[in-house]
């Protein structure tokens, strides 16, 4: 189980609370966290889950796959922090993590 | 008195609706009624990791059952709406109670086509739809065994890969004279072709079914000039809309619900949305029904507004994938009346894309293990760009400097 910050472009926090095996677009659909539109539903083919990952976090995670990476580069306004929430698979080990919800998706 | 809202189907498009109406502020009552026992859920995954047990139940729900309750959103599941009268605004359930309602939403999905052929209702002869269709596979997906796979569109495909997966001996049959002739071109289907032989799958086209064999269960399936061993039979060869609800209401049907680009039936307090419905595509310039995940969602954010009193039209172009292996397949648009296709990359390289031009404008891409491709397209096909053929197929300019 792992807890997980989402601050939204205007500054607002929330923090949800998802289970291991789950990923982290799953735990914030299921918490209507705005922003994360999942069009695809979590299979990689949408980008629409984009989210900035804290700095200090980034690097503690898997890196993505070349699907993934593709799908980023055309993502909103990527930046080098840039992950689809939809391939973070939640560990013990992603406990505190804190995304930054883009301004928009595509 | 607060207003009600009914959505008839509980599948992908339904529980998009049901969120969408919350996030967009609706605060009356709403119900959900579904004939499956279960809460939303992707069906994606059943042709997938659901049908080869990576996926436990839990992960394929759209959204867990805490959810439903935090949202004060009521859930009829194992239940059927058999009648809808639109002039008293009510329907009648299979339980025998009744509901009324201020606006309704039909999302009533689709069913597979059957196969009708002789023997067609032996034990181990199955569809895939639905987690109970998922359910009766399960227990001969036994390495060692028999699978013959009927239809090679998307469905077929996935199954035969999945069985491969398991150890299981696959045989594909495909009466036309390719598989994915409805949706691809030659070439898309020959990599296929390839793909499929390649891991093991006997891939035969020009194959019509002529009857099953087998006492208490299936044993084989006769082909012209053929019989082949079969344990489990998996049938792919398509889907229908589910609409006669909506017809016996007399709404109008045509290759599904008739709506308009609101998603509005000709009844105006009943909208149709997903599989179900026949809607205007302003971006193609024609009528369509889809099948797929993307029109469930972005169909049911636009109808849950539509539903709320706003006046937004769907337009979008559609997309699709499909996972086989180590292959993902990502389309943009619908590859129909073109004049030509143009190859990028190599298909050796299990990393090639096929674009689709009409005239000299880009209308559809299949993008194999290519997501910028894809996701280029996406940004692209809308506008119908022109590009050169040589420059679509130049690896070396990139995606993002097309155009």
């Amino acid at each position: 189980m792992a807890r997980v910050t989402f601050i939204q472009s205007d500054g607002r926090q929330q923090t949800i609370e998802i289970e291991n095996g789950y990923s982290v677009m799953q735990g914030a659909t299921a918490n209507q966290i705005a922003g994360i539109k999942a069009e695809c539903g979590g299979s990689c083919s949408c980008s629409t889950c984009h989210c900035y990952v804290d700095p200090t976090w980034y690097d503690r995670l898997p890196w993505a796959e070349d699907d993934e990476a593709g799908l980023l580069e055309y993502a909103w306004e990527p930046k080098r922090t840039s992950r689809l929430t939809c391939q973070l698979i939640v560990t013990d080990e992603l406990d505190g993590l804190v995304l930054y919800v883009p301004e928009q998706q595509v | 008195m607060s207003e009600v809202f009914i959505v008839v189907g509980a599948g992908h498009c339904a529980g998009q609706v049901a969120a969408s109406l919350r996030q967009q502020g609706f605060e009356g009552e709403l119900v959900i009624i579904g004939e499956e026992p279960y809460i939303p859920y992707q069906r994606p995954p059943l042709s997938k990791k659901f049908l080869t047990g990576e996926l436990s139940i839990e992960r394929v729900y759209l959204r867990p059952m805490k959810f439903y309750q935090d949202n004060k959103i009521e859930l009829l599941l194992g239940n059927r709406v058999v009648a809808l009268h639109p002039q008293q605004r009510r329907i009648a359930l299979a339980d025998g109670s009744e509901r009324r309602y201020d606006k309704l939403l039909l999302a009533t999905g689709s069913n597979p086509k059957r196969l009708h052929v002789a023997g067609a209702d032996l034990p181990g002869i199955c569809y895939l739809r639905t987690i109970a269709d998922v359910q009766r596979i399960r227990p001969y997906l036994v390495g060692g065994k028999n699978l013959v796979v009927i239809g090679g569109g998307y469905i077929g495909l996935e199954v035969s890969a999945a069985g491969v997966q398991c150890g299981m001996h696959v045989t594909l049959l495909e009466v036309a004279d390719r598989i994915l002739n409805r949706v691809t071109a030659p070439p898309m289907s020959d990599f296929f072709t390839q793909l499929h032989r390649d891991c093991g799958v006997d891939v035969r086209c020009n194959a019509r079914v002529l009857r099953f064999e087998g006492r208490d269960r299936v044993r084989g399936v006769i082909c012209d000039g053929a019989r082949l061993d079969a344990d489990l039979v998996v049938i792919g060869i398509g889907i229908l809309p589910n609409i006669e609800l909506a017809q016996s209401a007399g709404l109008p049907c045509s290759d599904g619900i008739v709506v308009d680009e609101y998603c509005q039936t000709a009844d105006a307090h009943i909208f149709a949305a997903g599989d179900c419905s026949n809607h205007p595509n302003p971006l193609l310039q024609r009528r369509l029904r889809l099948e797929s995940v993307q029109n469930a969602v972005e169909q049911g954010k636009v109808a849950a507004a539509n539903l709320c009193g706003k006046r937004e039209p769907y337009a979008e172009i559609p997309w699709f994938w499909s996972d086989q292996y180590d292959v993902k397949l990502q389309i943009v648009g619908i590859a129909e009346g073109y004049d030509q296709v143009v190859q990028r990359g190599r298909m050796q390289d299990h990393a090639f894309s096929l674009f689709y031009l009409r005239k000299g404008a880009l209308i559809a891409v299949d993008a194999v293990n290519s997501p910028r491709e894809y996701m280029a397209c996406r940004k692209l096909i809308p506008q119908r760009p022109r590009i050169g053929p040589e420059r679509l197929a130049n690896t070396t300019i990139a995606m993002h400097d097309m155009v």
